[in-house]
């Protein structure tokens, strides 16, 4: 059997011409517009969400508003800019809403830590499972469910008093230190995850790499987990802070008499139908989540994210 | 650098189209009148769309046994839409965009929509229930401008002064509770959250600093204002809580988070406890008084003048106001309930230490003209100070 081997050319057939096989030829040959009609959809909707949103508020913050009849005026004035940098009510608001979301964020991150270090870490793939489960369980709640509830356990005679009377203590009642107990315990799911996700990646092998080496527990924590961890307590500090900073709800409805910045927001857009003073004070918060995002990015945190 | 030019390219064009859109849309020119009042009616439209409170405009969707919408559906063949507001300056902001045929709108809003030019006049002739009304709700500074009437009452209410029994053994007589000796209850008082309430503190001032010569707590001047707002800093203090929700009241006077503080007799009626009444002070007291009102862009004005006239007949008119918790429009009404009195319904003595909620404008609303009053923006602007 030497017969030379038959060299058999598989005849493909040529597809047909349609419009679609025409199209898909043009796209393959040409990359840019390829990727102009992939971008096209996201590109427009960041630019309708994002982009055009901060320009109108930015630039309806310049312009000034008709007391009587309620018309927005379109002529640029720096009234209301100055107004928010130079008031002393607006500075005090400021001040007082950065000390919320501080304190929110530094309690979220200390009751998270020690959660998030036994669920990765002590519990077994089965508790771990239904941990996350209970972590997540809240988020299926509405969040003014969550907040009157606070707001029934922190009245007088309500479950928080109930609990801390036989040791002498009473109620915080409506006011700052409930709004902060609120908010702590809405936004600690958010904090928690991500600390949860940044300990998995810490491979307990140096962990016993670390005691091998004769360092103590607090040690190992301090010199190896919490740098391995710092991105990630960032992460959710980011989230339990921006979350705080622009709440409006709960300080009304636990918060007694104070107003934070988002209060001044809503009563500028709604009772006192002034958009243009709410745009200026809507700079505030997004004035300070760029700086404290820049901070966060100086310590390099966002790269490990 | 070829990219970096067209992704700026792309953000420029994106902020000069944004910009453009924003100009294009900003603002519409403010008529003066706002139409003509109409002289006769003709063929009904067979819908009409109305703007409201929560709970004047009930079809029976929330609760099958309220319903005084389909009546008037069957009988005029008007089909209704409706849209529910919270407060008075969303009320202003949706009327603005002319969607609407017919608004119900509290003395704080409509002026506001009669100078804009959002209403139309109302012809109080072609309305044949306009005759029963009480007297002392026609022609106010609330529902007419220069002897032009915008429409038509609906009812109205008091701000009442609301304390716990179990804290005050004997019933307090004046608003001082909340004010000037509001430091014996401090943490437990509550105050209505709306630039508004400062006509409250005015009212108190009106018989307690006479020398301020205060004649309308809607209309006060540079230095009636700042004396209106010390006394609400200085209440501040003591102040646990503002509400705007009255569900929220509700359950802090239930809890005994609240001892004392202004309130409506809705909140009275609802509360389950038992241990908290109310009273209307020896000062007198704010109160609101609701108009329906028409608009000038009103794309079905017959069957708008059908509707004012349905809620303003005795039975509609009693449902409505009975839902709501406010003294129906006219006494014929009261045939249709059995709480007039606790509303003190048609009691023109009562009514008239009502000061009801009216926009502050520039003009004085007392008459002065030597001076120069303090507007609503001015008010809310306080307001803010005021809760810190």
């Amino acid at each position: 059997m030497a017969s030379s081997p038959s060299i058999e050319r598989a005849v493909v057939p040529r597809p047909r011409e349609t419009t679609a096989r025409k199209i898909s030829v043009f796209l393959s040959q040409h990359a840019r517009v390829r990727l102009a009609f992939l971008l096209s959809a996201p590109l427009f909707w960041l630019g309708l969400v994002y982009i055009v949103a901060l320009v109108s508020l930015l630039i309806t913050a310049f312009w000034s508003v008709d007391s009587f009849t309620g018309e927005v005026s379109t002529q640029f004035t720096l009234d209301n800019v100055i107004t928010v940098v130079t008031g002393s009510l607006y500075q005090a608001v400021t001040l007082r809403t950065v000390g919320v979301a501080l304190l929110v964020t530094i309690v979220d991150i200390v009751i998270a830590l020690p959660i998030a270090f036994f669920m990765a870490k002590v519990a077994g793939p089965r508790l771990q499972r239904i941990l996350v489960i209970a972590v997540l369980m809240p988020l299926w709640a509405s969040y003014l469910v969550k907040a009157y509830a606070w707001r029934s356990v922190l009245s007088q005679g309500g479950i928080f008093e109930w609990l801390v009377r036989p040791f002498g203590g009473e109620s915080p009642g409506y006011g700052l230190p409930a709004t902060i107990i609120t908010l702590a315990y809405l936004w600690l799911p958010y904090v928690i995850l991500p600390i949860y996700a940044g300990l998995e990646r810490v491979p307990n092998s140096l962990l016993e790499a670390s005691s091998d080496l004769g360092a103590k527990t607090g040690r190992t924590l301090r010199t190896i987990v919490l740098p391995m961890l710092w991105p990630a307590i960032i992460a959710g500090s980011i989230f339990s802070f921006s979350l705080s900073l622009g709440d409006y709800i709960t300080v009304n409805i636990v918060g007694g008499a104070n107003q934070l910045l988002g209060n001044l927001v809503y009563t500028n857009v709604g009772a006192a139908n002034n958009l243009p003073l709410a745009a200026a004070i809507a700079l505030i918060p997004i004035g300070i989540m760029i700086v404290y995002l820049t901070a966060a990015r100086r310590t390099g945190a966002l790269e490990n994210l | 650098m070829h990219r970096t030019t067209g992704r700026s390219a792309i953000f420029a064009g994106l902020a000069i189209a944004s910009v453009a859109l924003l100009t294009a849309c900003g603002t519409t020119s403010a008529g003066g009148g706002g139409g003509e009042e109409a002289t006769e009616l003709g063929d009904y439209e067979g819908s009409v769309s109305i703007l409201a409170w929560p709970g004047y405009v009930e079809d029976g969707s929330n609760d099958p046994t309220v319903d005084w919408v389909s009546a008037f559906e069957d009988e005029t063949g008007c089909q209704v839409t409706s849209k529910t507001y919270g407060t008075s300056d969303e009320a202003f902001t949706l009327m603005k965009t002319g969607d609407y045929d017919v608004v119900a709108a509290s003395g704080d809003a409509s002026l506001r929509l009669v100078a804009s030019g959002e209403v139309a006049p109302v012809n109080t002739d072609l309305l044949k229930n306009y005759d029963g009304i009480f007297d002392f709700l026609k022609m106010k500074s609330w529902n007419s401008v220069d002897g032009v009437s915008y429409g038509i009452p609906h009812g109205y209410g008091a701000n009442l002064l609301m304390y716990n029994t179990d804290v005050f053994t004997t019933p307090p007589t004046s608003w001082d509770v909340v004010f000037d000796k509001s430091s014996e209850y401090a943490g437990k008082v509550t105050a209505y959250d709306s630039p508004i309430y400062i006509a409250d503190a005015a009212v108190y001032l009106m018989a307690h600093n006479p020398e301020l010569g205060i004649e309308n707590p809607y209309a006060l001047d540079e230095t009636q204002l700042a004396a209106a707002v010390d006394l609400l800093k200085a209440q501040r203090a003591n102040v646990g809580e503002y509400w705007s929700d009255y569900l929220k009241e509700i359950q802090a006077f239930e809890t005994g988070d609240s001892v004392v503080g202004t309130t409506w007799q809705v909140i009275q009626n609802s509360v389950t406890t038992g241990n908290t009444d109310v009273v209307l002070p020896e000062e007198g007291t704010t109160g609101w008084s609701d108009t329906w009102m028409i608009s000038s862009q009103a794309k079905s004005p017959n069957c708008a003048y059908a509707w004012l006239d349905y809620i303003a007949s005795p039975e509609a008119n009693a449902q409505a106001t009975a839902y709501f918790g406010e003294a129906p429009s006219s006494q014929a009404a009261c045939d249709f309930r059995d709480d007039c009195e606790s509303y003190h319904a048609g009691d023109a003595d009562y009514a008239s230490k009502i000061w009801y909620w009216s926009t502050p404008i520039a003009d004085c609303l007392d008459g002065r003209t030597d001076v120069e009053c303090t507007d609503y923006s001015a008010w809310t602007t306080a307001w803010s100070e005021i809760k810190g």
